[in-house]
């Protein structure tokens, strides 16, 4: 089957999501063709802003456009975007503004253009600030659930997306952040994976629980602000070990939240292993050659997971 | 507008100039200089007859001029402000300034005072939000006008250079920019630090409407406020004194750009701006 990258879900999503939200309005910060901000551009023309290479300032007037009424998009590399955190912290958050932020091309799986351009610490940025709601789909179909959930949601919200082609994971509702998709079930390991890499960790999963001994449940860890706690707890109820896969650096992001969770409300001792980029930067290379060279297809992790949960 | 309003302004003033030493004083923290060279600039804006189209029972509606304080350390005059024309902050909530629990936060915050258009104190960013605003009034053909007012400091911002591109790419005649231009920031003055100096034919050369006045004078500042042009922005080069009003302040401005005077300057700078009314000033 055919793979769909979360960038174009969006710009399909927004450009039809469009006539029925009149206020929703877009910025680009010149990458509308990378982005898929250009399918929303060119059926609303008059309400899709070219910024230019100002994501500072695209932040701010996003932020004033939401003062008047609009439901402004704003759209770049997760790299670009989140690297304009003081704009984000102030101008967004703390005003509670009702700016949705688009960052694409996140993670290594972006390939040739390399660590510049890579969003790897992006989530755990975005996580840091009250108000922000931070989200990363694992398909088209969640992705396009997740931009409509965010034109409805009062607030802010940060959007993670791929430029690779992600496999269609069935992800056809989401409801409410905090809630991660059980993907397959299993017994006291759980695999919490997301975006790119949770096509991997699912394939790696069935087949370690062909071999009988171990059978790892699988979550779409979708979300990191805000935090269900009741979900959380469910998953401290029901798991002794989690490893949490991520195509982001291991520290602060997804691993990081349900560590921190983990470590602070679990009921009993649980051990939680993160497993994304390790302390080091991105570098060029294909899409393909990097996720071998960080661990990230499926043999790969069904490796490690054996090794680790001996 | 005519001599008899701004000779009412102008003896007004005085109270609003107390109010910030008095608020700056009681919390013994703030920033009296750019809040003092500011004073006529916003009330200009926001006084009964003043340019801006505005009412405390607007607030929630976009049927109204919209102000950004986008130096937000200079915010203790724009509560002062907001005060002296009716908007629910009494006299006696102006002096929680700074103090746990209030609404008058030591940089604006939209969130806990409604009141207020964007929650700044990281420089820059206001000057931003109010162009948001601009092109969302634009688009919304919506015929009311965006003001903000940015420090000679702040203007070493590269977010402002942003603004000083994008506002006139983008045609924006419905928004007013004003240079607080009163020569100090907290390390030295301005030329010192990091000289910004021609403003007026830095903002000419990216193309915005730019006038020169005195911003302590209720006719000029008026006069420059209402002078728009259909599609460029326009920029108020506004001189000023840091500390206007009092002259210890005055004499000294780098010093008094973020301290707050004690009892006795406290009480010095009461008596001459009592003073000054009587003299006319």
């Amino acid at each position: 089957m055919g793979k769909t990258a979360s960038r174009k879900a969006f710009g399909e999503a927004l450009s039809e999501l469009g006539d029925k939200y009149k206020n929703v309005v877009c910025l680009d910060a010149d990458l509308s063709k990378s982005t898929m901000s250009i399918l929303f551009k060119n059926k609303f023309p008059d309400r899709f802003f070219e910024m230019g290479i100002q994501e500072a300032n695209m932040i701010g007037a996003a932020t004033g456009m939401s003062f008047s009424g609009k439901i402004p998009f704003i759209c770049s590399f997760a790299a670009f975007l989140t690297g304009r955190f003081d704009q984000i912290r102030i101008s967004i958050a703390y005003a509670n503004a009702n700016v949705k932020l688009i960052g694409t091309h996140c993670g290594v799986g972006i390939g040739e253009d390399g660590y510049s351009q890579m969003g790897l610490e992006d989530l755990s940025i975005m996580r840091t600030l009250p108000n922000m709601v931070v989200l990363q789909p694992a398909d088209a179909k969640e992705t396009k659930e997740m931009v409509e959930w965010s034109i409805n949601h009062v607030g802010p919200v940060y959007l993670r997306l791929t430029r690779q082609g992600l496999k269609d994971m069935n992800m056809d509702k989401f409801e409410r952040p905090g809630i991660f998709p059980e993907v397959k079930k299993g017994q006291k390991v759980a695999f919490m994976a997301c975006g790119g890499v949770l096509e991997y960790a699912l394939e790696a999963a069935h087949n370690i629980a062909k071999e009988g001994k171990i059978d790892p449940a699988v979550f779409n860890a979708n979300c990191l602000n805000p935090i269900d706690n009741a979900f959380m707890s469910m998953l401290a109820n029901n798991f002794d070990e989690f490893i949490v896969f991520e195509d982001h650096t291991i520290n602060g992001g997804t691993g990081g939240m349900i560590a921190e969770w983990m470590s602070e409300n679990a009921n009993r001792p649980k051990r939680v292993r993160r497993y994304g980029i390790r302390n080091i930067f991105g570098e060029s290379g294909t899409p393909e050659d990097l996720y071998k060279f960080h661990g990230f297809t499926a043999p790969d992790i069904e490796k490690f997971a054996k090794k680790y949960l001996l | 507008m005519n001599q008899s309003v701004f000779n009412r302004w102008a003896s007004e003033t005085p109270k609003i100039r107390a109010n910030i030493i008095k608020m700056i004083h009681q919390c013994a923290s703030g920033h009296p200089g750019g809040s003092l060279s500011s004073v006529e600039i916003i009330y200009a804006l926001f006084a009964k007859d003043g340019v801006m189209k505005h009412s405390p029972s607007k607030v929630n509606t976009f049927d109204r001029d919209r102000f950004i304080l986008s130096k937000g350390h200079g915010v203790p005059a724009l509560y002062a402000i907001l005060h002296a024309v009716g908007y629910d902050i009494t006299e006696s909530e102006l002096m929680t300034l700074r103090h746990l629990g209030s609404r008058l936060q030591g940089h604006p915050d939209r969130v806990r005072l409604p009141y207020i258009e964007a929650s700044t104190g990281s420089l820059g960013q206001g000057a931003s939000i109010a162009q948001g605003i601009a092109m969302s009034y634009k688009l919304d053909k919506n015929p009311h006008r965006v003001y903000a007012l940015i420090g000679d400091g702040e203007m070493q911002e590269g977010q402002i250079w942003e603004v000083a591109s994008s506002a006139v790419h983008h045609k924006l005649g419905n928004f007013t920019l004003i240079l607080d231009y009163n020569k100090a920031q907290i390390d030295g003055t301005v030329k010192e630090v990091l000289n910004m100096d021609p403003p007026e034919k830095r903002w000419e050369a990216f193309g915005w409407n730019t006038l020169v006045i005195n911003g302590h004078k209720y006719e000029e500042i008026v006069q420059a406020l209402t002078t728009t042009h259909p599609e460029k922005p326009t920029m108020i080069i506004a001189h000023t004194i840091k500390g206007k009003g009092v002259s210890f302040m005055e004499s000294n401005i780098v010093g008094w750009h973020g301290s707050a005077p004690n009892d006795e300057q406290c009480k010095q700078a009461l008596q001459e701006i009592q003073q000054n009314q009587a003299i006319g000033l």
